[in-house]
Protein backbone atom coordinates (compact mmCIF):
# COMPACT_ATOMS: atom_id res chain seq x y z
CA UNK A 1 0.00 0.00 0.00
CA UNK A 2 1.35 3.28 -0.96
CA UNK A 3 1.79 6.54 1.53
CA UNK A 4 -1.15 8.08 -0.09
CA UNK A 5 -3.63 4.94 0.44
CA UNK A 6 -2.63 4.34 3.80
CA UNK A 7 -3.35 8.13 5.15
CA UNK A 8 -6.36 8.39 2.45
CA UNK A 9 -8.29 5.31 2.72
CA UNK A 10 -11.03 5.20 0.90
CA UNK A 11 -13.19 5.04 3.48
CA UNK A 12 -11.42 8.75 4.78
CA UNK A 13 -11.73 10.09 0.90
CA UNK A 14 -15.40 8.89 0.80
CA UNK A 15 -16.24 11.00 3.95
CA UNK A 16 -13.85 14.07 2.47
CA UNK A 17 -15.97 13.69 -0.56
CA UNK A 18 -19.05 13.28 0.62
CA UNK A 19 -19.41 14.19 3.80
CA UNK A 20 -22.65 13.12 6.03
CA UNK A 21 -24.45 15.50 8.62
CA UNK A 22 -22.77 18.26 6.30
CA UNK A 23 -24.98 21.45 6.54
CA UNK A 24 -25.74 23.66 9.91
CA UNK A 25 -28.61 22.61 11.66
CA UNK A 26 -32.09 25.01 11.94
CA UNK A 27 -33.73 24.80 14.27
CA UNK A 28 -30.99 23.85 16.85
CA UNK A 29 -30.28 22.81 20.18
CA UNK A 30 -26.21 23.05 21.04
CA UNK A 31 -24.54 25.17 18.64
CA UNK A 32 -20.04 25.89 18.76
CA UNK A 33 -17.75 26.49 16.46
CA UNK A 34 -13.81 26.73 16.55
CA UNK A 35 -10.62 26.62 15.00
CA UNK A 36 -7.15 24.93 14.72
CA UNK A 37 -5.11 27.83 15.49
CA UNK A 38 -1.83 26.08 13.57
CA UNK A 39 -3.84 25.95 10.34
CA UNK A 40 -6.55 27.80 10.35
CA UNK A 41 -9.12 25.23 10.11
CA UNK A 42 -12.48 26.10 10.94
CA UNK A 43 -15.76 23.67 12.07
CA UNK A 44 -18.98 24.49 13.39
CA UNK A 45 -21.39 21.59 14.64
CA UNK A 46 -25.12 22.30 15.45
CA UNK A 47 -27.02 19.46 17.06
CA UNK A 48 -30.62 18.55 17.99
CA UNK A 49 -31.45 16.67 20.80
CA UNK A 50 -34.20 14.32 21.33
CA UNK A 51 -35.77 13.13 24.42
CA UNK A 52 -33.57 12.58 27.27
CA UNK A 53 -30.57 14.59 26.04
CA UNK A 54 -30.30 12.07 23.08
CA UNK A 55 -28.67 13.84 19.97
CA UNK A 56 -30.94 13.33 17.51
CA UNK A 57 -28.97 14.89 14.54
CA UNK A 58 -25.52 16.75 14.45
CA UNK A 59 -25.18 18.99 11.57
CA UNK A 60 -21.73 20.63 10.75
CA UNK A 61 -19.81 22.99 8.47
CA UNK A 62 -16.11 23.71 7.92
CA UNK A 63 -13.31 24.70 6.13
CA UNK A 64 -10.23 22.10 6.34
CA UNK A 65 -7.96 19.32 5.24
CA UNK A 66 -9.42 16.43 4.41
CA UNK A 67 -8.70 14.75 7.76
CA UNK A 68 -10.28 17.23 9.47
CA UNK A 69 -13.51 17.00 7.49
CA UNK A 70 -13.70 13.28 7.23
CA UNK A 71 -12.93 13.07 10.84
CA UNK A 72 -16.02 15.23 11.91
CA UNK A 73 -18.36 13.83 9.46
CA UNK A 74 -17.31 10.17 10.80
CA UNK A 75 -18.01 11.59 13.90
CA UNK A 76 -21.38 12.71 13.42
CA UNK A 77 -22.39 9.27 12.51
CA UNK A 78 -20.30 7.99 15.81
CA UNK A 79 -22.28 9.85 17.92
CA UNK A 80 -25.97 9.82 16.54
CA UNK A 81 -28.28 8.22 18.60
CA UNK A 82 -26.18 8.43 21.89
CA UNK A 83 -26.83 11.07 25.04
CA UNK A 84 -24.50 13.97 25.21
CA UNK A 85 -23.25 12.49 28.53
CA UNK A 86 -22.20 9.42 27.01
CA UNK A 87 -20.58 11.75 24.10
CA UNK A 88 -18.77 13.55 27.06
CA UNK A 89 -17.46 10.82 27.99
CA UNK A 90 -16.33 9.56 25.04
CA UNK A 91 -12.49 8.76 24.29
CA UNK A 92 -10.89 10.02 21.69
CA UNK A 93 -9.52 6.71 20.84
CA UNK A 94 -13.07 5.69 19.62
CA UNK A 95 -12.76 8.24 17.26
CA UNK A 96 -9.08 7.46 16.55
CA UNK A 97 -9.66 4.13 15.84
CA UNK A 98 -12.44 4.64 13.62
CA UNK A 99 -10.30 6.99 11.36
CA UNK A 100 -8.20 4.09 11.33
CA UNK A 101 -4.72 5.77 9.89
CA UNK A 102 -1.35 6.51 11.19
CA UNK A 103 -1.63 10.26 12.11
CA UNK A 104 1.31 12.42 13.06
CA UNK A 105 0.82 15.17 15.57
CA UNK A 106 0.36 17.92 13.64
CA UNK A 107 -2.92 15.73 11.76
CA UNK A 108 -3.88 14.67 14.84
CA UNK A 109 -5.23 17.93 15.42
CA UNK A 110 -6.84 18.29 12.71
CA UNK A 111 -8.61 14.60 12.87
CA UNK A 112 -9.99 15.91 16.77
CA UNK A 113 -11.18 19.27 15.60
CA UNK A 114 -14.46 18.41 15.22
CA UNK A 115 -14.56 16.42 18.23
CA UNK A 116 -13.25 18.92 20.38
CA UNK A 117 -15.98 21.36 18.94
CA UNK A 118 -18.44 19.18 19.73
CA UNK A 119 -17.30 18.44 23.25
CA UNK A 120 -17.95 22.67 23.67
CA UNK A 121 -20.93 22.80 21.96
CA UNK A 122 -22.75 19.82 24.01
CA UNK A 123 -21.22 21.86 27.21
CA UNK A 124 -22.51 24.82 26.41
CA UNK A 125 -26.21 23.57 25.96
CA UNK A 126 -26.06 20.70 28.52
CA UNK A 127 -23.14 21.64 30.89
CA UNK A 128 -21.93 18.12 30.63
CA UNK A 129 -17.44 18.51 31.30
CA UNK A 130 -15.22 19.91 28.74
CA UNK A 131 -12.39 16.94 28.64
CA UNK A 132 -9.76 17.32 32.26
CA UNK A 133 -6.67 17.74 30.26
CA UNK A 134 -8.49 21.01 28.71
CA UNK A 135 -8.67 22.83 32.17
CA UNK A 136 -10.57 26.01 32.14
CA UNK A 137 -9.73 26.54 28.11
CA UNK A 138 -10.98 24.58 24.96
CA UNK A 139 -7.51 23.02 24.39
CA UNK A 140 -5.97 23.50 21.08
CA UNK A 141 -9.75 25.05 19.84
CA UNK A 142 -9.56 28.54 19.58
CA UNK A 143 -13.32 29.24 20.15
CA UNK A 144 -14.66 31.81 17.93
CA UNK B 1 28.57 54.30 -15.56
CA UNK B 2 29.59 50.48 -15.44
CA UNK B 3 26.83 48.11 -14.49
CA UNK B 4 28.33 45.56 -12.16
CA UNK B 5 26.21 42.15 -12.51
CA UNK B 6 26.62 40.40 -8.89
CA UNK B 7 28.87 37.09 -9.56
CA UNK B 8 26.57 34.16 -9.81
CA UNK B 9 26.52 31.83 -6.79
CA UNK B 10 26.89 28.38 -7.61
CA UNK B 11 24.17 26.63 -5.41
CA UNK B 12 25.13 22.68 -6.66
CA UNK B 13 28.13 23.67 -4.96
CA UNK B 14 27.12 25.75 -1.79
CA UNK B 15 24.86 22.66 -1.14
CA UNK B 16 27.65 20.48 -0.27
CA UNK B 17 27.73 22.69 3.49
CA UNK B 18 24.57 21.75 3.85
CA UNK B 19 24.47 17.93 5.10
CA UNK B 20 20.46 17.60 4.88
CA UNK B 21 20.51 18.63 1.21
CA UNK B 22 22.95 15.88 0.46
CA UNK B 23 20.71 13.42 2.23
CA UNK B 24 18.92 10.94 0.12
CA UNK B 25 15.68 10.13 1.20
CA UNK B 26 13.71 6.85 -1.42
CA UNK B 27 16.91 7.71 -3.41
CA UNK B 28 16.58 11.49 -3.98
CA UNK B 29 17.30 14.26 -2.05
CA UNK B 30 15.24 16.40 -0.11
CA UNK B 31 13.93 19.20 -1.69
CA UNK B 32 13.78 21.77 1.07
CA UNK B 33 11.27 24.68 0.00
CA UNK B 34 11.00 26.36 3.42
CA UNK B 35 13.62 28.67 4.17
CA UNK B 36 11.55 31.22 5.06
CA UNK B 37 10.38 29.91 7.90
CA UNK B 38 13.70 28.58 8.89
CA UNK B 39 17.20 27.91 6.62
CA UNK B 40 19.39 24.50 6.76
CA UNK B 41 22.81 25.18 8.66
CA UNK B 42 26.20 25.03 6.95
CA UNK B 43 29.08 22.70 8.16
CA UNK B 44 31.02 26.48 8.33
CA UNK B 45 28.71 28.00 11.28
CA UNK B 46 28.25 24.30 12.67
CA UNK B 47 31.79 23.82 13.38
CA UNK B 48 32.91 27.06 14.14
CA UNK B 49 30.01 26.73 17.05
CA UNK B 50 31.28 23.59 18.38
CA UNK B 51 35.01 25.37 18.27
CA UNK B 52 33.73 27.88 20.05
CA UNK B 53 32.08 25.53 22.17
CA UNK B 54 35.13 23.47 23.00
CA UNK B 55 37.92 25.97 23.11
CA UNK B 56 36.42 29.88 23.75
CA UNK B 57 33.24 29.17 26.04
CA UNK B 58 32.83 31.05 29.07
CA UNK B 59 30.57 33.52 30.37
CA UNK B 60 31.39 37.03 29.10
CA UNK B 61 31.66 40.75 30.35
CA UNK B 62 32.75 40.13 33.81
CA UNK B 63 35.46 37.53 33.47
CA UNK B 64 38.89 38.15 34.18
CA UNK B 65 40.68 35.02 33.23
CA UNK B 66 41.72 34.54 29.69
CA UNK B 67 38.60 31.92 28.64
CA UNK B 68 36.15 34.46 29.48
CA UNK B 69 37.90 37.04 26.87
CA UNK B 70 38.13 34.78 24.06
CA UNK B 71 34.42 34.07 24.93
CA UNK B 72 33.48 38.28 25.01
CA UNK B 73 35.45 38.67 22.10
CA UNK B 74 33.76 36.50 20.02
CA UNK B 75 30.41 37.54 21.46
CA UNK B 76 31.37 41.31 21.27
CA UNK B 77 32.78 40.47 17.22
CA UNK B 78 29.52 38.92 16.36
CA UNK B 79 27.96 42.38 17.44
CA UNK B 80 30.17 43.95 15.18
CA UNK B 81 29.63 41.95 12.29
CA UNK B 82 25.30 42.62 12.67
CA UNK B 83 26.46 46.05 12.77
CA UNK B 84 28.39 46.71 9.42
CA UNK B 85 25.77 43.51 8.05
CA UNK B 86 23.44 45.89 8.11
CA UNK B 87 25.34 49.43 7.90
CA UNK B 88 24.44 50.50 11.84
CA UNK B 89 26.54 53.39 12.67
CA UNK B 90 27.46 52.00 15.61
CA UNK B 91 28.06 48.36 17.54
CA UNK B 92 26.39 50.27 20.61
CA UNK B 93 23.08 50.39 18.51
CA UNK B 94 22.63 46.90 18.48
CA UNK B 95 21.29 44.38 20.43
CA UNK B 96 20.99 40.73 20.81
CA UNK B 97 17.51 39.11 21.19
CA UNK B 98 16.47 36.02 21.08
CA UNK B 99 14.90 36.61 17.57
CA UNK B 100 12.75 38.65 15.30
CA UNK B 101 10.14 38.56 17.92
CA UNK B 102 11.69 39.75 21.14
CA UNK B 103 13.35 42.25 19.38
CA UNK B 104 10.01 44.19 18.36
CA UNK B 105 8.64 42.91 21.48
CA UNK B 106 11.53 45.29 23.16
CA UNK B 107 10.38 48.32 21.49
CA UNK B 108 6.70 47.62 21.98
CA UNK B 109 7.18 47.60 26.02
CA UNK B 110 9.97 49.31 25.85
CA UNK B 111 9.18 52.27 23.75
CA UNK B 112 5.33 51.54 23.39
CA UNK B 113 4.63 51.45 27.06
CA UNK B 114 5.97 55.41 27.57
CA UNK B 115 4.83 56.66 24.45
CA UNK B 116 1.78 55.52 23.59
CA UNK B 117 -1.66 57.10 24.84
CA UNK B 118 -5.00 57.57 23.88
CA UNK B 119 -5.49 59.29 20.72
CA UNK B 120 -2.30 57.76 19.56
CA UNK B 121 -2.22 55.55 16.47
CA UNK B 122 0.18 52.55 15.56
CA UNK B 123 -0.11 51.97 11.80
CA UNK B 124 0.96 48.53 10.49
CA UNK B 125 -0.03 46.89 7.43
CA UNK B 126 -2.23 43.89 6.22
CA UNK B 127 1.03 42.28 5.69
CA UNK B 128 2.71 42.01 9.09
CA UNK B 129 3.69 38.67 10.31
CA UNK B 130 2.45 38.18 13.95
CA UNK B 131 5.29 38.71 15.40
CA UNK B 132 4.84 42.80 14.29
CA UNK B 133 1.37 42.76 15.05
CA UNK B 134 0.55 41.40 18.26
CA UNK B 135 2.97 43.25 20.58
CA UNK B 136 1.52 46.76 18.83
CA UNK B 137 -2.23 45.20 19.16
CA UNK B 138 -1.15 44.55 22.76
CA UNK B 139 0.86 47.55 23.90
CA UNK B 140 -2.16 49.83 22.09
CA UNK B 141 -4.66 48.35 24.36
CA UNK B 142 -2.81 48.66 27.77
CA UNK B 143 -2.37 52.29 26.69
CA UNK B 144 -5.12 53.45 25.01
CA UNK B 145 -3.92 53.90 22.15
CA UNK B 146 -5.32 52.48 18.63
CA UNK B 147 -4.01 50.13 15.71
CA UNK B 148 -4.82 50.82 12.21
CA UNK B 149 -3.62 48.68 9.02
CA UNK B 150 -2.60 49.96 5.37
CA UNK B 151 -4.83 47.92 3.35
CA UNK B 152 -3.54 45.79 0.18
CA UNK B 153 -4.40 45.89 -3.32
CA UNK B 154 -5.19 42.67 -4.84
CA UNK B 155 -1.78 41.98 -6.10
CA UNK B 156 -0.87 41.98 -2.60
CA UNK B 157 1.00 45.25 -2.62
CA UNK B 158 0.48 47.99 -0.02
CA UNK B 159 -1.85 50.65 -0.80
CA UNK B 160 -0.44 53.51 0.59
CA UNK B 161 -2.87 56.48 -0.40
CA UNK B 162 -4.88 55.70 2.71
CA UNK B 163 -1.79 56.88 5.02
CA UNK B 164 -2.88 60.36 4.87
CA UNK B 165 -6.46 59.76 6.04
CA UNK B 166 -5.25 57.78 8.68
CA UNK B 167 -3.09 60.14 10.06
CA UNK B 168 -6.01 61.98 9.96
CA UNK B 169 -7.88 59.59 13.09
CA UNK B 170 -4.80 60.91 15.79
CA UNK B 171 -1.44 60.93 16.75
CA UNK B 172 0.85 59.11 14.66
CA UNK B 173 3.26 57.73 16.93
CA UNK B 174 4.31 54.25 15.19
CA UNK B 175 4.25 52.78 11.98
CA UNK B 176 5.63 49.28 12.01
CA UNK B 177 6.14 47.28 8.73
CA UNK B 178 7.41 44.62 7.02
CA UNK B 179 10.44 44.62 4.63
CA UNK B 180 9.46 41.19 2.91
CA UNK B 181 6.45 39.26 3.53
CA UNK B 182 6.79 36.15 4.50
CA UNK B 183 3.38 34.95 2.88
CA UNK B 184 3.44 36.57 -0.44
CA UNK B 185 7.19 37.80 -1.00
CA UNK B 186 5.96 41.63 -1.60
CA UNK B 187 8.81 43.83 -1.52
CA UNK B 188 7.60 46.80 0.56
CA UNK B 189 8.81 50.66 -0.20
CA UNK B 190 9.83 50.79 3.41
CA UNK B 191 11.68 54.37 2.36
CA UNK B 192 8.29 55.81 0.68
CA UNK B 193 6.99 54.60 4.39
CA UNK B 194 9.97 56.08 6.38
CA UNK B 195 9.27 59.54 4.29
CA UNK B 196 5.54 59.44 6.09
CA UNK B 197 6.48 58.12 9.61
CA UNK B 198 8.59 61.48 9.98
CA UNK B 199 6.59 63.58 8.44
CA UNK B 200 4.03 62.30 11.19
CA UNK B 201 6.84 62.72 14.10
CA UNK B 202 6.66 58.96 14.16
CA UNK B 203 9.59 56.23 14.28
CA UNK B 204 9.31 53.35 11.98
CA UNK B 205 9.52 49.97 12.91
CA UNK B 206 11.28 47.81 10.09
CA UNK B 207 10.58 43.85 10.68
CA UNK B 208 13.49 42.75 8.23
CA UNK B 209 12.98 39.08 9.37
CA UNK B 210 12.54 38.21 5.26
CA UNK B 211 14.75 40.81 4.41
CA UNK B 212 17.85 40.76 5.87
CA UNK B 213 18.76 36.70 5.06
CA UNK B 214 18.28 37.48 1.49
CA UNK B 215 19.21 41.33 0.09
CA UNK B 216 21.70 44.02 1.54
CA UNK B 217 19.69 46.05 4.13
CA UNK B 218 21.10 48.99 5.21
CA UNK B 219 19.46 50.80 7.72
CA UNK B 220 21.02 54.82 6.97
CA UNK B 221 19.40 54.49 3.32
CA UNK B 222 15.70 52.68 4.92
CA UNK B 223 15.31 55.97 6.60
CA UNK B 224 14.32 53.36 9.92
CA UNK B 225 14.55 54.07 13.54
CA UNK B 226 14.36 50.55 14.64
CA UNK B 227 14.92 47.24 12.38
CA UNK B 228 14.09 43.31 14.06
CA UNK B 229 15.51 39.89 12.12
CA UNK B 230 16.77 36.66 13.49
CA UNK B 231 19.84 34.37 12.78
CA UNK B 232 17.86 31.68 12.02
CA UNK B 233 16.44 32.50 8.83
CA UNK B 234 20.02 33.22 7.22
CA UNK B 235 21.74 29.97 8.00
CA UNK B 236 22.82 30.90 11.65
CA UNK B 237 21.32 29.07 14.88
CA UNK B 238 18.17 29.01 16.47
CA UNK B 239 18.50 31.50 19.82
CA UNK B 240 19.96 34.43 18.22
CA UNK B 241 18.55 38.06 16.68
CA UNK B 242 19.35 41.05 16.56
CA UNK B 243 17.42 44.39 17.36
CA UNK B 244 19.21 48.14 15.60
CA UNK B 245 17.73 51.23 17.26
CA UNK B 246 19.09 54.76 16.98
CA UNK B 247 21.37 55.67 20.18
CA UNK B 248 18.87 58.32 21.07
CA UNK B 249 16.20 56.52 21.31
CA UNK B 250 17.40 53.37 22.75
CA UNK B 251 19.04 55.73 25.29
CA UNK B 252 15.52 56.70 26.15
CA UNK B 253 14.07 54.30 26.43
CA UNK B 254 13.01 51.80 29.46
CA UNK B 255 14.76 48.65 29.43
CA UNK B 256 13.08 45.39 28.96
CA UNK B 257 14.16 42.53 30.53
CA UNK B 258 15.67 43.12 34.17
CA UNK B 259 18.48 41.62 36.16
CA UNK B 260 21.77 40.98 35.55
CA UNK B 261 24.31 42.36 33.29
CA UNK B 262 22.09 45.39 32.30
CA UNK B 263 22.83 47.15 35.73
CA UNK B 264 25.26 49.76 35.99
CA UNK B 265 25.24 49.36 40.15
CA UNK B 266 22.72 48.34 42.19
CA UNK B 267 21.36 49.15 45.72
CA UNK B 268 18.80 47.50 47.83
CA UNK B 269 16.59 50.69 46.69
CA UNK B 270 18.15 51.99 43.56
CA UNK B 271 19.26 51.00 40.34
CA UNK B 272 21.17 52.60 37.64
CA UNK B 273 21.23 50.76 34.38
CA UNK B 274 24.06 49.99 32.22
CA UNK B 275 25.11 51.95 29.37
CA UNK B 276 24.24 50.90 25.93
CA UNK B 277 23.96 48.03 24.19
CA UNK B 278 23.93 45.91 27.64
CA UNK B 279 20.84 47.91 29.42
CA UNK B 280 18.93 45.66 26.92
CA UNK B 281 20.91 42.48 27.52
CA UNK B 282 19.79 41.16 30.76
CA UNK B 283 21.19 37.65 31.92
CA UNK B 284 23.14 35.40 30.26
CA UNK B 285 22.84 35.43 26.71
CA UNK B 286 23.27 33.02 24.24
CA UNK B 287 26.98 33.29 23.48
CA UNK B 288 27.66 31.02 21.33
CA UNK B 289 25.14 31.49 19.14
CA UNK B 290 25.14 35.04 18.57
CA UNK B 291 28.96 33.98 17.68
CA UNK B 292 27.22 31.77 15.59
CA UNK B 293 24.83 34.32 14.04
CA UNK B 294 28.29 36.59 13.02
CA UNK B 295 29.94 33.54 11.44
CA UNK B 296 26.41 33.12 9.66
CA UNK B 297 26.31 36.52 8.13
CA UNK B 298 30.33 36.18 7.32
CA UNK B 299 29.39 32.84 5.48
CA UNK B 300 26.23 34.99 3.04
CA UNK B 301 28.37 37.75 3.15
CA UNK B 302 31.12 36.10 1.36
CA UNK B 303 28.64 34.39 -1.07
CA UNK B 304 27.24 37.98 -1.65
CA UNK B 305 24.04 39.17 -1.04
CA UNK B 306 23.29 40.73 -4.33
CA UNK B 307 24.34 37.22 -5.76
CA UNK B 308 21.72 35.52 -3.38
CA UNK B 309 18.83 37.95 -4.31
CA UNK B 310 19.81 36.78 -8.15
CA UNK B 311 19.35 33.76 -7.58
CA UNK B 312 16.50 33.52 -5.58
CA UNK B 313 15.14 36.17 -8.21
CA UNK B 314 15.99 33.69 -11.42
CA UNK B 315 14.07 31.32 -9.72
CA UNK B 316 11.08 32.96 -8.37
CA UNK B 317 10.83 33.71 -12.26
CA UNK B 318 10.98 29.86 -13.28
CA UNK B 319 8.83 28.66 -10.88
CA UNK B 320 5.82 31.99 -11.46
CA UNK B 321 6.21 30.89 -15.11
CA UNK B 322 5.84 26.99 -14.20
CA UNK B 323 2.99 27.97 -12.12
CA UNK B 324 1.05 30.08 -14.28
CA UNK B 325 0.90 27.04 -16.63
CA UNK B 326 -1.42 25.10 -13.86
CA UNK B 327 -4.48 26.11 -14.36
CA UNK B 328 -5.73 24.52 -11.12
CA UNK B 329 -3.13 26.48 -8.86
CA UNK B 330 -3.70 30.03 -7.94
CA UNK B 331 -0.76 32.08 -7.08
CA UNK B 332 -1.27 35.12 -4.38
CA UNK B 333 1.15 38.09 -4.40
CA UNK B 334 3.04 40.59 -6.89
CA UNK B 335 5.10 40.18 -9.91
CA UNK B 336 8.36 38.82 -10.07
CA UNK B 337 9.89 42.28 -10.15
CA UNK B 338 8.46 43.27 -6.56
CA UNK B 339 8.95 40.07 -5.36
CA UNK B 340 11.64 38.39 -3.05
CA UNK B 341 11.76 33.96 -3.35
CA UNK B 342 7.97 33.19 -1.77
CA UNK B 343 5.73 31.92 -3.28
CA UNK B 344 2.38 31.52 -1.74
CA UNK B 345 -0.76 29.35 -3.70
CA UNK B 346 -4.02 27.53 -4.07
CA UNK B 347 -4.88 24.53 -5.29
CA UNK B 348 -8.23 24.30 -6.59
CA UNK B 349 -10.49 22.11 -4.52
CA UNK B 350 -7.32 20.49 -2.01
CA UNK B 351 -6.81 22.28 1.55
CA UNK B 352 -2.69 22.82 1.74
CA UNK B 353 -2.43 20.75 4.74
CA UNK B 354 -3.30 17.90 2.03
CA UNK B 355 -1.01 19.48 -0.45
CA UNK B 356 2.20 19.43 1.97
CA UNK B 357 1.41 16.10 2.89
CA UNK B 358 0.84 14.65 -0.24
CA UNK B 359 4.23 16.61 -1.43
CA UNK B 360 6.52 15.21 1.20
CA UNK B 361 5.93 11.87 0.03
CA UNK B 362 7.59 13.20 -2.63
CA UNK B 363 10.62 14.35 -1.07
CA UNK B 364 9.34 18.11 -1.33
CA UNK B 365 9.32 20.35 1.79
CA UNK B 366 6.32 23.42 2.01
CA UNK B 367 4.55 24.93 4.78
CA UNK B 368 0.77 24.86 4.49
CA UNK B 369 -0.63 27.03 6.87
CA UNK B 370 -1.73 30.80 7.51
CA UNK B 371 2.65 31.60 8.15
CA UNK B 372 1.66 33.80 10.84
CA UNK B 373 -0.51 35.68 9.14
CA UNK B 374 -4.23 35.30 9.95
CA UNK B 375 -5.09 38.93 8.96
CA UNK B 376 -3.35 38.69 5.35
CA UNK B 377 -5.28 35.16 4.58
CA UNK B 378 -8.88 36.69 6.00
CA UNK B 379 -7.90 39.54 3.11
CA UNK B 380 -7.14 36.80 0.47
CA UNK B 381 -10.61 35.28 1.54
CA UNK B 382 -8.58 31.90 2.35
CA UNK B 383 -7.82 30.09 5.61
CA UNK B 384 -4.54 28.78 4.78
CA UNK B 385 -1.80 28.57 1.66
CA UNK B 386 0.58 26.34 0.48
CA UNK B 387 3.72 28.22 0.66
CA UNK B 388 7.32 27.40 -1.79
CA UNK B 389 10.27 29.23 -0.85
CA UNK B 390 13.94 29.68 -1.87
CA UNK B 391 17.38 30.22 -0.62
CA UNK B 392 21.04 29.98 -1.65
CA UNK B 393 20.88 26.56 -2.31
CA UNK B 394 17.64 26.41 -3.98
CA UNK B 395 17.49 24.67 -7.46
CA UNK B 396 15.70 24.98 -10.36
CA UNK B 397 15.30 21.50 -10.21
CA UNK B 398 13.26 21.46 -7.25
CA UNK B 399 10.26 23.92 -9.09
CA UNK B 400 10.30 20.96 -11.64
CA UNK B 401 9.70 18.62 -8.66
CA UNK B 402 7.23 21.08 -6.94
CA UNK B 403 5.33 21.58 -10.17
CA UNK B 404 5.59 17.34 -11.02
CA UNK B 405 4.69 16.90 -7.31
CA UNK B 406 1.37 19.49 -8.12
CA UNK B 407 0.45 17.35 -10.86
CA UNK B 408 0.33 14.40 -8.54
CA UNK B 409 -1.67 16.28 -5.65
CA UNK B 410 -4.32 17.41 -8.19
CA UNK B 411 -4.70 13.50 -9.49
CA UNK B 412 -5.14 12.46 -6.14
CA UNK B 413 -7.32 14.16 -4.50
CA UNK B 414 -8.09 17.92 -6.75
C1 LIG C 1 8.19 38.61 8.41
C2 LIG C 1 8.52 37.91 9.68
N1 LIG C 1 8.57 38.61 10.80
C3 LIG C 1 8.88 38.04 11.97
C4 LIG C 1 9.14 36.70 12.06
C5 LIG C 1 9.43 36.12 13.39
O1 LIG C 1 10.71 35.62 13.41
P1 LIG C 1 11.15 34.77 14.67
O2 LIG C 1 10.18 33.66 14.76
O3 LIG C 1 12.53 34.34 14.32
O4 LIG C 1 11.10 35.69 15.83
C6 LIG C 1 9.09 35.93 10.92
C7 LIG C 1 9.37 34.48 10.97
O5 LIG C 1 8.59 33.62 10.87
C8 LIG C 1 8.77 36.54 9.70
O6 LIG C 1 8.69 35.83 8.58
Amino acid sequence: MSEFEQLYREVILDHYRSPRNHGLLEPRDAYAEGQNPLCGDEISVTVRFGAGDVIEKVGFEGQGCAISQAATSMLSDLVTGRTAQEVAAMAKDELLEEIGIPLTPVRLKCALLGFGVLKVALHKAKGTPLPEEWGTSAGDITLV
Amino acid sequence: MAVTTPAKLDAHALRADFAYLEELVNGSPIAYLDSASSTQKPKQVLDAMREFYEHSYANIHRGVYRLAERATEGYEGARSKVAAFINAPSTREVIFTRNATEAINLVAYGWGLDNLGPGDVVIVSELEHHANLVPWQYIASRTGASVRAIPIDDLGELNLDVLDAIAREGNVKVVGVGLVSNTLGTINPVERIAAFAHAQGAILVVDAAQAAPHRAVDVQALGCDFLAFSSHKLCGPGGAGALWGKAELLEAMSPFNLGGSMIRSVALDKTTFNELPYKFEAGTQAIAEAYGFGVAIDYISEIGLPAIEAHEHELTAYALDKLAELDFIKVFGPPVERRAGIISFDVAGVHPHDVAQILDWEGIAVRAGHHCTQPLMTRLGVAATTRASFYLYSLPEEVDRLVAGLLKVKKSLG
